[in-house]
C-alpha cells in the first residue's frame, strides 16, 4: 500500500520538482490574492456611487463574473486570445482570470462589509471636513474590512485551492508539476504527496478561519 | 443685534414626496445660544443638518461666518472644519482611540503635524474633563465620556458655531449631567451654540433664545421664559405641557 501511494523512493526522486511546484503555488497565490483584492475594492467602491450609469454595469460586471466558470474562463482566455492577436503566457492568464472572477467575489464580500458600518459614522466624519474618499480611507474601510474578515480570508482559500487551475494552462504550480511527476513514474505518489503538500499549506488558514468566526459569533450574542 | 454667524433664509426640504422643512429662515448671532424644540418629525434635525450640508436644501440660503455654504465652488470640507457637530449616537470611531478620534481631522484637514495635533487634541480632551482617557478606544468607555470625546473631536477644530443633535437623548439618565456641564463651560467660553433637545432645565438656564418647531416651521420663538411659561401659540403649550409632565 504504502510502496504504491507514498513510496519513499519516488518521493526522494521527484521532491525537487514538487518543491519547485509549491515555490509556484506560493508565488502565484501572492500574485492573484492581491489582484482579486484589488479588483474587489474597485467594485465595492465603484458600488458606493449610486449613479445608475455606474450601477448598472457593474451589476452586470459582478454577475457575469460570479457566473463564469473560472476554469473556463481562464482556457477562454489562454486559447482565444492568441486569436485576438494577443499571445499572453499561462501565467499572466491565470493573473486576469483570478483578477475578473476572484475580484466580482471580493467585492462583494468588501461591499457588504461597507454596508454594515453605520452611516453616522461618515457623516461625523464629513462633518470634521474630511472629503469622501478620506472618510471611506480611514473610517469606512477599517470597519469593514473587521467586520468581513472571516469571509474575506475565507474566499482567500478557496483563491489558493482554485490556483491549481492553472495546471490546465501549463503554469508549473503544484498540481501541475504532481502531474508531471507523476507521468514520469507511472505512480499515484506525486498525486498523493501534493495532496499532503496542500493540506500542509492550507491547514493553519483553515484553523485561524475557525477562530475567526468562532469569535464573530460569540460577539454576535 | 450684531451681524449673525449663521443666516439660513427659506429652506425647504424634501425627502421624495415628504415636505420636511417649509420654509425655515434662522439667524443666531455671535456667542448666542439657540434651543430648537419640537415634536419628533417637526424638521429640527434635519434644519439643523442643512447648516452644514449634511442635507443638502431643497431650496434656500444658508451662509455660515460669511460663507456661502450652497455655493457649489466654496470648499464644503474647509467650510465645514468651521462647523461642529455634536450627535445623537455619538458616532465616535470605534476603531481608534479617544485621541485618534480627535486628531484626525487636525491632522488630515487641518494640516496639522501628528506632535501638533496630539498636543491640540489632548487639549481638548482636557477641557471635557478626559485627560486620562486618550488611550481608551469607544468601547472602553461609559456613553457619557463618549459624547464628551466627541464634543473634544468637534471643538479641537475651533469651529465658530457648534450644532447639538439630541446630544444628551441617547444616554442613561445619570450620565446626562456631565454632558451638559461641558456645554455649559463651552457656552461661557462664547461659543455660538444651536442645540436640539428637550433638555428643558438647561434650556431655562443657558439659553439666549428658545425655537419652537412643528410640521417644519417654526411657530414660535423667544427667551426660554416666555415659551415655557407663557407661549402664545396652542401647539407650543400643547407640547410644552406634554414634555414637563414627563
Amino acid at each position: 500500500m504504502i510502496e504504491t501511494f507514498l513510496n519513499p523512493e519516488i518521493i526522494a526522486a521527484i521532491w525537487p520538482i514538487v518543491l519547485a511546484g509549491l515555490a509556484n503555488t506560493v508565488l502565484l497565490s501572492l500574485i492573484v490574492v492581491p489582484l482579486g483584492l484589488l479588483g474587489g475594492l474597485i467594485v465595492a467602491l465603484l458600488a458606493t456611487v449610486h449613479h445608475p450609469l455606474v450601477r448598472w454595469p457593474l451589476m452586470a460586471w459582478v454577475d457575469f463574473f460570479r457566473a463564469f466558470p473560472p476554469l473556463v474562463l481562464l482556457v477562454l482566455l489562454f486559447a482565444g486570445l492568441p486569436f485576438a492577436g494577443l499571445e499572453l503566457g499561462g501565467f499572466a492568464c491565470v493573473a486576469i482570470a483570478f483578477f475578473l472572477n476572484t475580484g466580482a467575489y471580493y467585492g462583494e464580500i468588501l461591499r457588504a462589509g461597507i454596508d454594515s458600518v453605520p452611516v453616522g459614522q461618515i457623516e461625523a466624519a464629513r462633518s470634521t471636513g474630511l472629503n469622501r474618499l478620506q472618510a471611506m480611507g480611514y473610517i469606512v474601510l477599517p470597519q469593514a474590512v473587521r467586520n468581513v474578515l472571516p469571509d474575506l480570508l475565507s474566499n482567500t482559500l478557496e483563491v489558493v485551492k482554485l490556483t491549481s487551475l492553472g495546471s490546465v494552462v501549463a503554469v508549473p504550480e503544484l498540481l501541475f508539476q504532481a502531474r508531471q511527476a507523476q507521468s514520469l513514474t507511472y505512480s499515484p505518489t506525486p498525486i498523493v504527496l501534493v495532496a499532503i503538500v496542500y493540506f500542509l499549506i492550507l491547514w493553519p488558514m483553515v484553523r485561524l478561519l475557525s477562530r475567526l468566526e468562532n469569535r464573530a459569533l460569540a460577539s454576535r450574542r | 443685534m450684531a451681524r449673525p454667524i449663521v443666516e439660513a433664509r427659506g429652506i425647504h426640504k424634501h425627502f421624495g414626496a415628504l415636505h420636511v422643512l417649509k420654509g425655515v429662515d434662522l439667524e443666531v448671532a455671535e456667542r448666542e445660544l439657540v434651543f430648537v424644540i419640537g415634536p419628533s418629525g417637526s424638521g429640527k434635525s434635519t434644519l439643523l443638518r442643512c447648516l452644514n450640508r449634511l442635507e443638502e436644501p431643497s431650496s434656500g440660503s444658508v451662509v455660515v461666518d460669511g460663507i456661502d455654504m450652497l455655493d457649489p465652488k466654496t470648499d464644503i470640507n474647509r467650510a465645514r472644519q468651521r462647523i461642529g457637530m455634536v450627535f445623537q449616537s455619538f458616532n465616535l470611531y470605534p476603531h481608534m482611540t479617544a485621541l485618534g478620534n480627535v486628531t484626525l481631522a487636525l491632522r488630515k484637514v487641518a494640516g496639522k503635524s501628528r506632535v501638533e495635533a496630539e498636543a491640540l487634541g489632548r487639549a481638548a480632551l482636557k477641557r471635557v474633563g478626559l485627560a486620562d482617557r486618550a488611550g481608551h478606544t469607544p468601547g472602553q468607555l461609559s456613553g457619557g465620556q463618549q459624547q464628551r470625546v466627541a464634543i473634544a473631536r468637534a471643538i479641537a477644530l475651533e469651529p465658530r458655531v457648534m450644532l447639538f443633535d439630541e446630544p444628551t437623548s441617547a444616554l442613561d439618565p445619570e450620565l446626562v449631567g456631565s454632558v451638559l456641564e461641558v456645554m455649559c463651560d463651552l457656552r461661557e467660553s462664547g461659543m455660538t451654540m444651536i442645540v436640539v433637545s428637550h433638555e428643558m432645565g438647561f434650556a431655562r438656564n443657558a439659553a439666549d433664545r428658545v425655537i419652537f418647531m412643528d410640521h417644519g416651521l417654526i411657530v414660535e420663538q423667544g427667551p426660554p421664559v416666555a415659551i415655557f411659561e407663557n407661549p402664545s401659540q396652542e401647539r407650543t403649550r400643547a407640547f410644552i405641557g406634554q414634555i414637563q409632565r414627563h
